[in-house]
């Protein structure tokens, strides 16, 4: 399609296009210069317009894979991550990976095709109601039924996923709104009446918080993901250090407070650190900074935080008392809310005799795992790489087993670099996040670290890297089994392996092979060290596939339905 | 317990879908909805009777409406001054015989026949929940045929009470 310039009466001039181009147009816009998709049918007329621009286009090999690496784009650039796929299947492809983004809030632009409007509704070749699908599952969606309201459509869309508390928005766009030609316009700024994000906290409520920490003995503070979204971590760190109060992250939140400072107690919550979770059941002050409360988290809820004043700090207002009771319940986003704490909070609470408490649990009961000096540990394996990578990596994974023993020992300092699947636990999720990652921020080393398990799940974006010679490496943390699955089987269904050993596995060096990827089995520590760091010099793609004792358990843990003072395996 | 909410709404389409979707999702039972247009055509109010355990459920309930893109306002009415209606078209079998005494029995209730054949009579009533289900139980023994009705649509009166016990929920 040619663009056509046409005389306006009222205005000056108006640029006809068509839908397709006008999305193209759009998306420049927006500041957009890569896209992860998968063509199809319904959106050819899009990618003809595709092709005339000079928007990067990553082609994965399954829809999963361009929504994942979509999320670690999103994930270490904090910008909105944008998917394009075709109708039907293609779109139903997605729904994994959008329930993924809304649950972990990743700010996502997705646009799907559509059967043409003369069609829809009657069951046509790849039609999918895609936006009744993922009503529950994204911030918003929407379908385009008139070309005009296409460029206006897709400047909300960007708005509101990366806004407030940043979350997947779809676009729906049929294939005749392609090819319409319509005049581009967008209004100067987007006016939604219906969403307006409370980013400024009510001050009063800062000053009941500032008055609570002044008089607060053994006071907390649990810092989310919402943390890093909001880039609030150098507030976090005063905050801290000016009234010496303890740290505790979520899973989601690692990263956002420095993982060697004397104050940081770890991860919280099923398979936290000893010292936060005893900090979460006896504080008398818990400030949650942008965390949602999880039930992985909390434990059982009769038992969380019980002797404490909760303050919950949350751009999000439903969050705030969805999960737990809060006494101070402050709507706004996390930089500017604690800059208002900072502000109005002079004087704390003599806090001496609980940071000393804490520490000491802290060094008491430390992170273990029985050291046999022969085989390769996974624990060991990830310290390893924390060693090789200077602990400055992007790190990816799944959910299980490999994804608490990184959380627990690859030591997170810096912010946005920890990409993992928390709130749906989504295996398949790290190798294709670790594509987008790497896109997203080239600079910095990027190791997905996966189960055999999930790596099976997405092992086709092996393609992807190969193409475009990405320089990420795969850390299988190769257990021959559906790790957590059977470490769950082993402790509450008496041993009963029902489906979660994998004794048979491909050979992961051929596989790799096949894809033209470098690749190497490790067995030993030694091993890890030295294929790793040939690895991280190489500068190319490399999958290592790391044979790690298959009877490993993650501890400590908090039993389901148990309290998050009652952890077990708290001690070797 | 029974609250009585309304949200106003951008007139978009499947924005009920939404707000029934939410409630699903979040095991809200909903006894009635109802909508219409208001005065702006672009804009949409929504009435819905909802069962909820307590307080907090109920605080969530509102927050998730309030959340939604095309959601304006929502608020709880049911601790208010209100005015509420819903509309129920009521088939009863009759005979020459009973007819005119389900006209008296109606009367009261300021209900009306709007349409007669042979065999039944169609009464249409107005009122809260309480008085259509008592004119349903009077016509009962009659032999009812068939019942439609609408669920229920509210809103404050124009002078409220001074004092009232609103809960005080932190949504800004």
């Amino acid at each position: 399609m040619k663009a056509s310039w046409v005389a306006d009466e009222e205005k000056s001039k108006v640029q006809m296009m068509s839908g397709a181009d006008m999305l193209m147009e759009a998306l420049e816009k927006e500041g957009v210069d890569v896209l992860f998709g998968y063509p199809g049918g319904a959106v050819l007329p899009i990618y003809d317009a595709l092709y005339k621009k000079n928007i990067r286009h990553i082609l994965t090999r399954h829809e999963q894979g361009a929504i994942h690496a979509a999320q670690g784009f999103a994930r270490v650039t904090g910008k909105a991550g944008v998917v394009i796929a075709t109708s039907g299947p293609g779109a139903t492809n997605l729904v994994t990976g959008i329930a993924d983004a809304m649950i972990d809030s990743l700010p996502l632009v997705i646009f799907t095709g559509q059967v043409a409007t003369s069609v829809i509704g009657t069951d046509a070749f790849q039609e999918a109601d895609i936006v009744g699908v993922t009503m529950p599952i994204t911030k918003h969606n929407y379908q385009v039924r008139r070309v005009e309201d296409l460029p206006g459509i897709v400047q909300e869309a960007f708005h509101i996923a990366q806004t407030g508390r940043p979350g997947p928005v779809l676009v729906d766009i049929p294939k005749d709104i392609s090819t319409a030609l319509g005049a581009f316009s967008t209004p100067k700024e987007v006016t939604l009446p219906g969403y307006q994000p409370t980013v400024m906290p009510n001050l009063l409520q800062v000053k009941r918080l500032a008055d609570a920490i002044a008089t607060a003995k053994k006071p907390v503070i649990l810092a989310g993901a919402g943390v890093l979204f909001a880039g609030a971590e150098n507030e976090i760190l005063t905050l801290a250090e000016q009234h010496r109060i303890p740290v505790a992250n979520t899973l989601l939140g690692l990263g956002s407070f420095p993982s060697d400072h004397p104050l940081f107690l770890g991860m919280a919550g099923m398979h936290g650190t000893y010292a936060a979770n005893i900090a979460l059941h006896e504080c008398d002050l818990l400030i949650g900074i942008g965390a949602r409360f999880d039930d992985r988290l909390t434990g059982d809820l009769n038992h969380f935080a019980k002797k404490a004043a909760v303050a919950h700090i949350d751009i999000d207002p439903a969050e705030i008392g969805k999960n737990v009771e809060t006494l101070i319940p402050i709507v706004g986003c996390a930089k500017h809310t604690v800059s208002a704490l900072l502000r109005e909070s002079t004087s704390s609470g003599d806090t001496t005799e609980w940071v000393y408490h804490l520490s000491e649990l802290k060094s008491s009961y430390p992170l273990w795992y029985k050291k046999d000096g022969e085989t390769l540990k996974p624990q060991r394996l990830l310290e390893i790489i924390h060693e090789e990578t200077k602990g400055e990596a992007v790190i990816t994974t799944d959910v299980g087993q490999h994804q608490m023993w990184t959380a627990q020992y690859y030591g997170f300092s810096k912010p946005n670099r920890w990409v993992t699947s928390g709130g749906l636990g989504t295996m398949g999720f790290g190798f294709p996040a670790a594509i987008g990652a790497k896109i997203g921020n080239p600079e910095l080393p990027v190791v997905a670290v996966t189960g055999d398990g999930g790596f099976q799940m997405t092992l086709q974006e092996l393609s992807v890297l190969q193409e475009l010679k990405l320089p990420v490496i795969i850390v299988i943390v190769n257990n021959q089994s559906l790790g957590m699955v059977r470490q769950w089987q082993e402790i509450f269904y008496e041993e009963r392996y029902s489906q979660s050993l994998i004794p048979v596995q491909p050979d992961f060096v051929k596989l790799a092979a096949a894809y033209g990827i470098d690749a190497a089995v490790v067995t030993t520590e030694e091993d890890a060290k030295v294929k790793l760091a040939n690895a991280l010099e190489s500068n190319s793609p490399f999958l290592l596939d790391c044979r790690v004792t298959s009877d490993e358990n993650v501890y400590p843990m908090i039993a389901p339905g148990k309290g998050i003072h009652q952890m077990i395996g708290v001690k070797p | 317990m029974r609250r009585i909410i309304t949200a106003t709404v951008l007139n978009q389409s499947g924005v009920l879908n939404r707000l029934t979707g939410l409630l699903t999702k979040r095991q809200f039972n909903i006894e009635s909805i109802t909508v219409g247009h208001s005065d702006d055509p672009g804009i949409s109010k929504i009435t819905i009777v909802v069962q909820v355990e307590d307080d907090r459920k109920l605080e969530q309930l509102l927050k998730q409406l309030h959340k939604q893109i095309d959601v304006l306002k929502v608020k709880d009415l049911t601790d208010m001054a209100l005015v509420a209606r819903e509309l129920a078209l009521i088939k009863v079998i009759t005979t020459p015989d009973t007819r005119s005494e389900i006209k008296v029995i109606i009367e009261p209730f300021r209900a009306a026949i709007i349409d007669v054949s042979l065999e039944n009579v169609t009464i249409e009533v107005t009122g809260d929940n309480e008085k259509v289900e008592a004119l349903i139980e009077l016509l009962r023994p009659y032999g009812i045929k068939e019942i439609s009705r609408t669920g229920l649509t509210a809103m404050p009166r124009g002078t409220q009470k001074t004092v009232y016990n609103l809960n005080q929920f932190s949504i800004i």
